[in-house]
């Protein structure tokens, strides 16, 4: 239920119904993009794959956002970590 | 088809074998906190494995928990002997103060031919590795074919030929051999047994102890890998290939810059890096710690493992090899692997220390830490 | 790897779980239940449970579809597997789960065609190839994997297979979110909510949990980062008094879901008035059954169902850990009578069951390991 796994549309293959050829990291699969039609997905967009179907579009800019979160909050708390660290955590 | 009622009256039957299994360990005492239970644990693992099973079932060939307990309570308790005891790849035994090895294997692996190689060089690789990794210069092979009828005899000379090839690699000869034909059906083409003899030239440096370093000779997976995809099952295409190679070379070139600073060295087959750390940290009552990040893995090796959700810890490699070396040569170790072009991706990945005995710990890339247990049987793809 | 590796550094973890500490409450206990087994998975591989302060707990649900299927099930899809030209197709999780006598690996080794798939198209390519054969296949799974069953039947009418059906055991997530939040049990401060299920049904169904019953809820994604993210937000919610649905997986899922996939899931499914779940009895509306228009396709009614039921083993507590009121290791079998190798109950043996996840990885107390582990 939970394996969902990010790949890039390689190409959509033209004479198959719903299908396009998937990378992982250098390994490619078939995968069928007919639930997610209605976002016209193109060779280039990442998708998140779940036994053998497209289940939703990768949104890039959401992504950047959750990572920019991520990067301003270590710079923010670049040097109390260390003192929190060794008060709470351990 | 009637549905069910909304009241949960009993159901008609329950597991008698779950019955049975709870009964057995009903004299067990409960144990309240957490470090009680995990003692229990330890203890129900010491104990002597039971085989359970009225069936052998594909779990019982894949190199875990299951095969062990097979090993253990069938082959080992009939046949029991000091030689056979240690269980380890090769049987050592001297002979007119000549110091031998004597190894076995089958090979029944599907497709036959694979990016990479084909059955005949896993046949004659498998046994060079067991003799090496035992500190055996590798001499003789035997080779037992099982051959399915209708087998095309061009198939069986590709297998032959890479055979021949590989011995010659590995510089042994196959000096006796059998064949077998089964009506169609069985044996799935081919099946191939060999058998290998070598001498001990030099004796390996000891036990395992806290202080050694743990080193892999390169990239891990890739052969399980290969040989899954190549089924064509699963749809996937991918560059990898089967990392199928004689060892013998390598072993030597070790041997040659640590001496007896090398403790034990064991070939990674089926079951992965993870099934031999195991029987590292059992074998000697050690704790091997390793760090996720050191591991060598191809990334499309990750891909493919990401995408089935399989960890490349588990997964079988047919030409790779731990070495555990004293702590003080790790160094001059790593060095030597990476100058043999079948070490060339050789990586320190751990330690070995005192404490949890008979476990294998892993730090995340996270930087969390976990176990790395055995697992039951094969890596099965999962989607949750 | 994009999107993945990004979310599994140790930096910024560090970081990150400067911050939670920071938000609790000195002295305050937290209870956040992760719903789905595939975040009992990643907390487990990835040892997050070192990054969180000891007052932060995280409770085990029952969003794995495989620990809730009961062992009755099981039995009926290894009598339709032994039934004559029957190839029965599942996932590798379900492998080894025992039903009341033995589990599908058993049954295959005592001769019937039972084969491992990684996707349902994989069944549907069987069955073009096996034209002889009568190809079922053992759908599992939440939300996530209706879909791909749903448009799996769908293709099959459109190429006019007569000989494949699904034995439906698709469950739905809602109805086991709210039995916990029912359970006199249990005492939560809030939820980390599923992630795939919810690119499917969207953010929008667990509004009644922070509504109606005061809990917040963050939709979280499923890398470490992903997991400590969601925790921070929890803590943020409860710092500030709120209560809400919060989407932390924005990259992935859609605040309103899948259309499409709820649409085909509707075309070719609609909803049991009752299931029973293991550990959890019987639930109404929780669960899938095929529409009379795809009967064809519908092995329930193909096949001569016996319609199973094994009782759980009196000792087994599933349920309990089901439902995140006991921890794997306060059931009375675990690791002795019940382990990897000789489950008794589904939390052993599925992969992202809260009890493997304990044996395989977590099986040793913090700090022998964080000593082993340091220099």
């Amino acid at each position: 239920m939970c394996l969902g796994i990010p790949g890039e549309i390689v190409e959509i293959l033209p004479d198959q119904p719903d299908l396009a050829k998937v990378d992982v990291s250098g390994v490619r699969r078939n995968i069928n993009i007919g639930l997610i039609t209605d976002d016209d997905p193109q060779p280039g967009d990442w998708i998140l794959i779940h036994v053998g179907f497209a289940l939703s579009k990768i949104d890039e800019a959401e992504a950047k956002a959750a990572m920019d979160f991520l990067e301003g909050i270590g710079q923010a708390y670049a040097d109390e970590i260390e003192a929190l660290m060794e008060s709470r955590i351990e | 088809m009637a549905e069910r009622p909304l009241t949960s009256e009993p159901a008609g039957r329950s597991a008698d074998w779950a019955e049975a299994a709870v009964r057995e360990h009903a004299h067990v005492e409960m144990a309240s906190r957490e470090e009680q239970v995990l003692e229990r644990i330890e203890r129900a693992r010491r104990a002597r494995p039971r085989l359970r099973e009225e069936n052998i079932t594909l779990s019982h060939g894949a190199g875990g928990k299951a095969t062990q307990t097979l090993i253990e309570a069938v082959f080992l308790d009939a046949f029991r002997n000091p030689l056979l005891e240690p269980l380890d790849d090769g049987a050592h035994f001297t002979v007119d103060g000549a110091s031998m090895v004597f190894t076995t294997d089958s090979y029944v692996v599907s497709p036959l031919f694979f990016p990479g190689g084909d059955i005949g060089d896993l046949a004659v690789n498998g046994t060079v590795n067991d003799l090496a990794v035992s500190g055996a210069e590798p001499l003789h092979l035997s080779a037992g074919f099982i051959l399915e009828e209708g087998f095309p005899v061009a198939d069986l000379k590709r297998i032959v030929g890479s055979m021949r090839a590989a011995a010659q690699a590995a510089g042994v000869r196959i000096v006796t051999g059998d064949t077998k034909v089964v009506q169609r059906g069985k044996a799935d083409g081919c099946y191939i047994n060999t058998a290998g003899v070598g001498v001990v030239r030099r004796t390996l440096g000891g036990d395992v102890r806290p202080g050694d370093a743990v080193l892999v000779s390169g990239p891990i997976g890739e052969h399980g890998v290969t040989v899954m995809l190549a089924r064509g099952e699963l749809d996937i295409e991918s560059d990898v290939t089967s990392d199928t190679a004689p060892l013998n070379g390598l072993v030597a070139t070790l041997l040659d810059a640590c001496g007896d600073g090398v403790r034990r060295m064991r070939d990674a087959t089926r079951g992965g890096v993870a099934t031999i750390l195991n029987e590292v940290a059992t074998d000697a009552g050690v704790a091997v710690v390793v760090e996720e990040d050191a591991f060598p893995v191809r990334p499309d090796v990750r891909g493919a493992c990401e995408l089935l959700g399989i960890d490349p810890l588990y997964v079988a490699c047919e030409g790779r090899m731990v070495a555990i070396v004293s702590g003080d040569v790790a160094d001059e170790a790593l060095s030597a692997l990476r100058a043999h072009p079948l070490g060339a991706g050789a990586a320190v990945v751990g330690r070995i220390k005192d404490d949890p005995p008979g476990l294998v710990l892993l730090k995340t890339a996270f930087g969390g830490t976990r176990i790395v247990d055995l697992l039951v049987g094969d890596p099965l793809p999962r989607i949750c | 790897m994009r999107y993945v590796d990004e979310y599994r550094d140790a930096d910024k973890a560090r970081a990150l779980a400067a911050s939670i500490a920071s938000l609790c409450e000195p002295g305050r206990q937290y209870k956040f239940m992760e719903v789905c087994g595939g975040h009992t998975h990643t907390i487990y591989k990835h040892g997050l449970e070192d990054y969180l302060p000891e007052n932060v707990t995280l409770v085990h649900g029952p969003g794995c579809p495989v620990c809730v299927i009961p062992m009755g099930r099981v039995d009926d899809t290894i009598h339709i597997a032994e039934q004559p030209d029957v190839i029965m197709t599942s996932f590798g999780d379900m492998m080894r789960v025992p039903g009341g006598r033995g589990s599908f690996f058993d049954s295959k080794a005592a001769g019937a065609d039972i084969r491992m798939v990684y996707s349902p198209l994989d069944a549907l390519k069987i069955a073009r190839q096996n034209p002889d054969k009568k190809v079922v296949f053992m759908a599992i799974g939440f939300e996530t994997t209706a879909p791909s069953t749903a448009m799996t039947v769908l293709r099959a009418k459109a190429e006019g297979l007569t000989n494949f059906s699904i034995f439906c055991n698709h469950v739905t997530i809602i109805p086991a979110i709210k039995a916990i939040l029912d359970s006199p049990d249990l005492r939560l401060d809030g939820f980390i909510g599923p992630g795939h299920v919810s690119t499917v049904i969207g953010c929008r169904p667990y509004d009644f949990i922070a509504r109606e019953y005061g809990k917040p809820l963050v939709v979280a994604g499923f890398e470490p980062l992903d997991i400590l993210r969601s925790v921070h937000m929890l803590l943020q919610q409860l710092a500030e008094g709120r209560s809400e649905v919060e989407n932390q997986y924005g990259r992935v899922v859609p605040w309103d879901g899948n259309l499409k996939a709820l649409k085909v899931i509707n075309e070719t499914m609609e909803l049991r008035p009752y299931f029973e779940w293991r550990g959890l009895g019987f639930i109404s509306h929780s669960a899938l059954r095929v529409r009379d228009a795809y009967a064809a396709f519908d092995a329930e009614r193909i096949f001569e169902i016996p319609g199973s039921r094994v009782a759980d083993p009196k000792a087994c507590q599933c349920g309990e850990v089901l439902k995140g009121v006991l921890k794997p290791w306060e059931c009375k079998v675990f690791g002795t009578a019940c382990t990897p190798e000789t489950p008794i109950g589904t939390c052993m043996v599925s992969s992202e069951g809260a009890c493997a996840a304990y044996y395989n990885f977590g099986r040793f107390t913090r700090e022998r390991v964080r000593e082993a582990t340091r220099g």
